[in-house]
């Protein structure tokens, strides 16, 4: 490997780290920032591209800033390029949380941190609640969509099974379901 | 072997959750049942801290997991497994960019996926309410679920005033609402510690 080739990969690690240690909160909270580095700052790549990327990495598999990152940097450097954008976004939450999570097992049996984390339980109830009305509303846009959130929904209550399943079975329901509207449409055309 | 377990659970995690940071919440309460590694408790408590701490939530959460269940090489572990499905996923995607957004079948397959990994979220949040606020507590157990009642109290009536009250403060206050969240995490644990909810 060059030692330009080493210089870009560490850049690239060094940029997704300082994004990583900025951003609260992650997914939409990050488009701000990494448009400022990436496309003004930088110049790694063009306001479309990060929106593209940014679209995809919302309906690709995982997190949403580490597909973004991986984007970005296969962009600059390929395959290592997107290893090292990935492995420096991630950094920061490695060492925070690391340290964070050590001091809070020590304090654990404190009755005062009992009684904070009982009432911010609270709180992240309330936060997974707004999350899954804000979800709601990109992902129920029709009937056939409402039935297969209140199927999900009521199943995974119900029933001890792992996610994986409901997310499997979704999908090949979805891709039918659409793929049977394209005929049925198609033949509604056709014979008129 | 932990250490290997931990990879292969979050690879899955990372394979599967579809959505960002939260999609992975209703994986790692699956995690917790399967293994006994933490509780159900011990997983909102980690969901507070990365919420209130920088980075990506999905990967705060994957850390502090992994680190719960073996250390600082746990949380290395877990992070890494969470994020090889996006690496690879991404790769490939990137090298067939345009037939990857023009293909009718991707567009068909997330027409379902997206309804769903909202319905699991919404699934995991029935029961993040029943345990937090109500005595009610839904248990992994065979293959249908178990319901029991446990402790004095059916409804916890200071966590649902807490709860009602945040309702309100993060959707209809006007300027409140669009705080960031760990304004609100500070001031339910101040609420928290003044009117002793753990009863410590």
């Amino acid at each position: 490997m060059t030692r330009e080739r080493l210089q870009i990969l560490r850049d690239l690690f060094v940029a997704f780290a300082k994004m990583g240690a900025i951003t609260f909160g992650g997914g939409m909270a990050m488009l701000p920032i990494l448009q400022r580095e990436v496309v003004y700052l930088r110049h790694w790549a063009t306001e479309e591209e990060l929106l593209d990327y940014y679209a995809i990495g919302q309906c690709t598999p995982g997190i949403i800033a580490v597909n973004t990152s991986t984007f970005v940097g296969q962009k600059q450097a390929g395959i290592p390029g997107g290893i090292a954008a990935t492995l420096g976004m991630v950094f920061p939450s490695l060492v925070f949380i690391s340290i964070i999570a050590g001091l809070i097992s020590n304090f654990a049996d404190i009755p005062a941190v009992r009684n904070a984390f009982a009432g911010i339980q609270v709180c992240v109830c309330v936060l997974i609640f707004n999350a899954t009305v804000k979800l709601l509303k990109k992902s129920v846009i029709d009937r056939r969509t409402a039935v297969i959130f209140s199927l999900v929904l009521a199943g995974s209550v119900v029933v001890n099974l792992s996610p994986v399943w409901f997310v499997l079975v979704s999908a090949c329901a979805g891709a039918a379901l659409k793929a049977l509207e394209v005929r049925a449409v198609g033949t509604e055309r056709d014979g008129q | 072997m932990i250490l290997l377990r931990l990879y292969w659970e979050f690879f899955k995690t990372g394979l599967f959750a579809v959505g960002g940071g939260m999609a992975t919440l209703p994986f790692l309460k699956n995690i917790g049942e399967t293994t006994g590694w933490y509780t159900y408790a011990d997983l909102m408590n980690m969901l507070a801290v990365s919420e209130s701490t920088p980075g990506p939530i999905g990967i705060n959460m994957a850390t502090y997991v992994g680190f719960t269940v073996a250390g600082v090489p746990g949380a290395l572990v877990a992070t890494l497994g969470e994020v090889t499905p996006s690496i690879i996923v991404i790769l490939i995607v990137a090298a067939f960019l345009r037939s990857f957004r023009a293909n009718p079948w991707v567009e068909r397959a997330f027409y379902g996926l997206r309804p769903a990994s909202t319905g699991l979220i919404g699934a995991a949040c029935v029961s993040v309410f029943l345990e937090v606020l109500t005595g009610i507590r839904i248990a992994g157990d065979g293959f249908v679920n178990r319901v029991s009642v446990s402790g004095e109290h059916l409804l916890l009536w200071p966590q649902l005033l807490l709860a009602a009250a945040l309702l309100v403060l993060t959707n209809a206050v006007p300027k409140v609402r669009d705080l960031h969240p760990i304004v609100f995490i500070v001031l339910a644990a101040a609420v928290g510690i003044a009117f002793r909810f753990a009863g410590a």
